[in-house]
């Protein structure tokens, strides 16, 4: 393919599903993730890099931390950002998908952040051709959120192998326990892939009633059976008890879950002194989780927030800030990785 | 960007002249330490800032150099210009390198940037933003390896390790040990447009 600089228009990429990331995919956006991370350390935590393009959040579903992230992201590489809320916005007037999707690629959305109740939605929203930016999947239904199961690998391996030791590294052969409400968590899905490309183990903790149909077919294993997976396990994740989603009875009390499948002290001094407990937040304390747990030097929910900034802002930059996004493309957009080729065309082209 | 096929003698890294050897790199350097000693009386606050890849090891070494020669150790980082380049949107996106500055930061102090070769000064302008992000150094010079001329932007090299007038069809290429194995700066012809990128 052949392409003139500035001639053509972009090719979007977009960020849909984990499991569109191949390995190497996943291991640029963390290392770059890791770059900009320093960032945050700087007295100006700003980056010239996405000037003039323009990022649309577009939410029709509440969310706090994943549209403040990633508003702070795109804020961060200094595009302009466009909050749209479902609520007091045209949809509750009964606008489609499809109009709004109009609306916001006639005011020359660059790349749209996608949170929607119904799974799905991002997938319809980047191949429809209503738009041509790139599109962020921020959350849809029960599906995915593959941009949570980046910052959770970002984290397991800072926590794992280390910041600086980590560039260019996987996950290979940890292993990862995720305890809760399956059924329903978009972040279990994307993570089971996520951490599976990444060659960690995944082990799925749940009642019966709150596992998939179809899991078998998943890259992970299953478990009833919380104490017994513990001892070797490198990482643990909870997952928040959604009430919202919780309108048949998955479980009698949520007394007998809580005994059942929460974390506690006790079950934490189980786990190997080196692991780490995760939260995707919010937290329900007293329930998937105690205080104590939640307050102690293991739990990452605070780190995880602040590492979602800077994989959204790899993500971002990875989609927008070339001619073409370097993820998620079938071929030729690949950034080269290798040194050679990277330092041979900066040598070549632009001294 | 030199993966393709080469049909043609003058195209293969084989035709590539090397202008500079090992020693020649050596005393290029040992002669820059002592020019930035000689300017900045002393060589006090000075901190040398490479630009990734090979101006790192460049700034390593000079450094190095640097430390011999006033007895001191002499702050040396990196600093990643990529999120700041001008041509971002003309190509695929790149991977970043590594910022990393001493300690003591670059507030007050004589910032040294390092690169291998000074073509358009395009990279300089973008180090420079990167820089004024970072802090508000005292002064900013520039030390090269080798200037090639055919500058786009109005920026000059403070130090320079050897001067090669260049035709803008040939390629200038620096290899160092750390990163290629050899010292050498090879002159090379650039390829005709085979990527159909420039």
């Amino acid at each position: 393919m052949l392409r003139l600089p500035g001639a053509s228009p972009r090719t979007p990429g977009h960020l849909i599903s984990a499991a569109d990331l191949s390995r190497d995919d996943a291991v640029l956006i963390l290392d770059t993730a890791e770059e900009l991370a320093r960032v945050a350390d700087r007295p100006i935590k700003k980056l010239p890099t996405l000037r003039g393009r323009t990022v649309v959040n577009l939410f029709f579903e509440d969310s706090t931390r994943t549209r403040i992230s990633f508003e702070a992201a795109a804020k961060r590489l200094s595009a302009d950002v466009i909050n749209f809320s479902a609520k007091g916005s045209s949809v509750s007037k009964g606008e489609s998908l499809k109009d709004t999707a109009l609306t916001l690629e006639a005011m020359g959305a660059d790349a749209v952040v996608i949170r929607h109740p119904a799974s799905g939605a991002p997938y319809r929203l980047a191949t429809s051709g209503w738009i041509d930016g790139a599109v962020v999947n921020a959350g849809d239904g029960t599906h995915e959120h593959p941009t949570q199961a980046l910052l959770d690998a970002f984290t397991l391996r800072r926590r794992l192998v280390g910041a600086d030791t980590g560039i260019g590294r996987d996950l290979e052969g940890r292993r990862i326990t995720i305890v809760g409400d399956v059924l329903h968590s978009r972040v279990a899905r994307s993570n089971v892939l996520l951490l599976h490309t990444l060659g960690a183990r995944v082990t799925l903790v749940a009642p019966p009633t709150l596992v998939p149909i179809g899991v078998e077919h998943w890259p992970c294993e299953v478990s009833y059976d919380l104490d017994r997976v513990l001892p070797g396990s490198d990482a643990v994740m909870m997952l928040r008890v959604q009430r919202e989603r919780m309108n048949a009875a998955f479980f009698p009390t949520e007394r007998e879950y809580s005994r059942r499948y929460g974390l506690h002290g006790d079950r934490m001094g189980r786990m190997p002194e080196h692991s780490v407990v995760m939260h995707p937040g919010p937290m329900n304390r007293g329930m998937e989780i105690t205080a104590e747990v939640a307050d102690s030097d293991r739990c990452t929910a605070v780190e995880q927030v602040a590492n979602g900034v800077s994989i959204r802002m790899a993500v971002l930059y990875l989609l927008l800030g070339g001619n073409e996004p370097a993820v998620n493309q079938n071929s030729q957009a690949r950034v080269r990785t290798d040194s050679h080729a990277r330092t041979d065309s900066r040598t070549e082209e632009s001294k | 960007m030199d993966t393709g096929t080469t049909d043609s003698p003058a195209d293969s890294p084989g035709a590539a002249r090397p202008v500079l050897e090992a020693p020649d790199i050596a005393r290029a350097l040992t002669r820059i330490a002592h020019e930035i000693v000689e300017r900045a009386k002393g060589a006090d606050d000075v901190v040398l800032l490479g630009i990734p890849t090979r101006g790192v090891y460049l700034a390593r070494r000079l450094a190095e150099k640097l430390a011999g020669i006033t007895g001191r150790p002499v702050p040396v980082g990196s600093l990643d210009i990529t999120m700041y380049r001008d041509d971002l949107r003309l190509r695929p996106t790149r991977a970043l390198a590594r910022t990393d500055i001493p300690g003591d930061g670059v507030d007050g102090r004589l910032v040294v940037l390092v690169d291998d070769v000074l073509f358009s000064g395009r990279t300089i302008r973008a180090a420079l933003d990167a820089l004024g992000d970072l802090g508000r150094p005292r002064a900013v010079q520039l030390a090269v390896l080798v200037d090639r001329g055919h500058r786009e932007l109005p920026i000059r090299a403070d130090y320079v390790g050897k001067n090669i007038p260049t035709s803008l069809r040939e390629t200038v290429k620096v290899q160092l040990a750390e990163e290629d194995g050899r010292d050498t700066v090879l002159l090379g012809l650039q390829r005709p447009a085979a990527s159909g990128e420039q």
